[in-house]
């Protein structure tokens, strides 16, 4: 790797140990090798470099054929093509328009939003200042989750810093071109990760989804268009300004180009962000970065893309992570979030997790949603709780591809998703529940049963400890 | 005590006409609720009907608001706040038996707080530190790599504290 290069500077720090060797850092190029509190750290690695090259030689139209052939698709889950999405906001007129950075990053286990913008904050506001000259907008938000106090200082300096130096503000770099950024806080709605809602939360509104179109390209924030991407997004910008299109695209597979970071956590040896070429499989990722299941236990499945994903079996380990394969296979790309599970987890109660979380984050406006996440709650509970029926699979199915079609925002439209896969492939455990009320690896801890067998010499031990006087002397 | 609400009401007044310059000023509700609920520890109705008041946004809306984003609270809280994160990486390693160990040690279910009044608990959605599972956050400050064990030994050091 040339030294030149923006990405993968992280090996002078952390040497190329095991689970670095096979990462190629583009979004977390500058975590943990620079001072995430000094503009002058971050202008040391070539920061700015690709605003002042936008701003000194290119046009508008330049910068988005350069995103569009980098093929950067949005990091924040759906994997829409930015380049579309940015020729879209930049052929809109308007007196107004608005560039946002969606850092409310609410699935439970994804921590690679925060960690960008604690470690790097400088990026995502060039990534941002690059957008806005593109499309025309001279007005930029950051959302991010009240949740991420650190995140937010960090932000902070990083916009002041970059006021002062006029990298952000009036007539950037002695250029025509003006631009800054405010930051806008969540309150806790996992919902607002939704670009509608996130839009409703800056206005000052309840977070609820609105019916698109129009999208936001179109009429977003008060009405005016507005280009939204997620900040792992905004992080790959200025390395594809830098180092080019032709060389972003080669990274990555055919449709998926560059790389993902994941938040790799659960029932593994090495956890942390990783972030790897499209179309590494999982097993890559899993074994070789982070080191296989702790305790010599055996892995049963995968889940990605958080509760708006699925569970991917052992049997699809060697499947590549794309866009496109994850989607095949039942679950999504989402934020990043991989999740490893063990033999000792219960996939009837995985589900049942992820299912409570979308419920209880449903906002309520739309009917699917709201009432078929609860009704395939309770009955996900009653099987847990060993009062499964005969049928109930059946049940759990139709609601969940009902929902699917129905729901008004990705939220419900993808809420049965570690329903609808578990059940595709560990339906046998859903049986063995209904059918032998019996949860073999003994998570549902309502199903555990006890029986005292011919051993029993009458000592009365039992008896005497019992603290819920469950042992009855007849 | 009234003359230090009477400031608090001040200071909340003062960062309101902080945005009255701006475009769509009524867009700052929830960083107004925000430094609320910073300054008083829980949004009230008092603070409701202030904020109603001073940005012109009847108090309906403002509940409305302050019902449906989860970091508002609407009633006083205990001295520490206990957040036991319920993310996917902490549930999978066991946050559940953490917080049923901290009910029972506490005798208080989520979203109340102890009878000493020094503990409300919550369950957070997920606090970003997977790599630490399970994790427990008393006020700021994170707690990882715990057992149901250490959360208890843990919450003591608070109260003799």
């Amino acid at each position: 790797m040339s030294e030149k290069k923006l990405h993968n500077r992280s090996f002078e720090v952390f040497g190329k140990s095991k689970f670095f060797a096979s990462q190629l850092r583009i979004a977390l190029r500058n975590c943990g090798y620079i001072d995430p509190e000094n503009l002058d750290d971050y202008l040391n690695v070539r920061g700015f470099e690709a605003l002042a090259k936008v701003l000194t030689g290119m046009k508008s139209e330049d910068v988005i054929a350069e995103i569009k052939k980098a093929g950067l698709r949005g990091r924040g889950g759906a994997g829409f093509g930015s380049g579309l999405k940015w020729e879209l906001v930049a052929r809109e007129k308007s007196d107004q328009k608005y560039v946002i950075c969606n850092a409310d990053e609410g699935d439970p286990g994804a921590f690679m939003d925060r960690s960008i913008i604690e470690g790097d904050p400088f990026t995502v506001l060039e990534g941002m200042a690059i957008a806005g000259y593109a499309v025309g907008s001279d007005k930029g938000i950051v959302y991010i989750r009240a949740e991420y106090p650190l995140a937010i200082t960090r932000l902070e300096k990083a916009i002041d810093a970059a006021r002062k130096a006029n990298l952000l503000g009036n007539n950037i770099l002695g250029s025509k071109f003006s631009f800054d950024i405010e930051i806008r806080l969540g309150a806790g709605a996992f919902v607002c990760g939704e670009e509608t809602a996130l839009m409703q939360s800056i206005e000052g509104h309840r977070g609820m989804p609105r019916p698109r179109p129009p999208y936001p390209s179109a009429s977003g924030l008060f009405c005016k268009p507005t280009l939204i991407n997620n900040v792992e997004t905004w992080a790959n910008v200025p390395v594809i300004i830098v180092e080019g299109s032709q060389w972003f695209a080669s990274v990555g597979t055919e449709k998926s180009k560059g790389t993902k970071v994941f938040a790799l956590a659960g029932k593994i040896t090495n956890t942390g962000l990783v972030e790897v070429p499209m179309g590494t499989t999982l097993r890559h990722v899993i074994f070789d970065i982070g080191g296989g299941i702790p305790k010599g236990k055996n892995l049963k499945a995968v889940q990605t893309g958080g509760p708006s994903g699925g569970c991917i079996p052992v049997e699809l380990i060697d499947t590549p992570i794309d866009y496109d394969s994850l989607a095949k296979v039942g679950s999504i790309m989402g934020s990043g979030g991989m999740i490893v599970i063990d033999e000792d987890s219960c996939m009837v109660n995985i589900a049942k997790y992820f299912l409570e979380f979308t419920q209880s984050e449903s906002c309520g406006k739309c009917t699917p949603c709201r009432e078929g996440t609860k009704r395939m709650l309770e009955i996900l509970t009653r099987i847990t709780e060993g009062q499964g029926k005969e049928g109930d699979i059946e049940k759990l199915e139709r609601l969940g591809n009902t929902i699917k079609k129905a729901s008004l925002c990705g939220l419900g439209q993808s809420a049965p998703n570690p329903v609808l896969s578990t059940i595709r492939y560990f339906r046998n455990e859903y049986e063995d529940h209904i059918k032998n009320k019996k949860c073999t690896a003994g998570a549902c801890s309502k199903m555990i049963r006890f029986e005292i067998n011919d051993k029993c010499i009458g000592c009365g031990a039992c008896y005497e400890t019992c603290k819920f006087d469950a042992i009855e002397m007849i | 005590m009234e003359k230090e609400k009477d400031q608090k009401f001040k200071e909340l007044k003062e960062y309101i006409s902080s945005f009255k310059s701006k475009e769509h000023s009524n867009s700052y509700l929830i960083a107004v609720l925000h430094k609320a609920q910073e300054l008083f520890g829980y949004i009230s109705q008092d603070v409701m009907n202030e904020v109603s008041v001073a940005m012109n946004i009847p108090t309906a809306h403002i509940w409305g608001v302050a019902t449906f984003y989860h970091y508002f609270n609407l009633s006083p809280k205990g001295k520490h706040t206990v957040s036991v994160c319920m993310g996917t990486a902490c549930y999978v390693k066991g946050a559940d038996k953490i917080i049923e160990a901290i009910k029972e040690d506490l005798q208080i279910s989520i979203g109340e707080t102890s009878s000493d009044g020094l503990f409300t608990l919550q369950e957070a959605r997920c606090l970003g530190a997977c790599g630490l599972a399970p994790v427990v956050m008393i006020d700021d400050k994170i707690y990882g790599n715990l057992t149901a064990q250490k959360a208890i030994e843990i919450l003591r050091k608070y109260k003799n504290q």
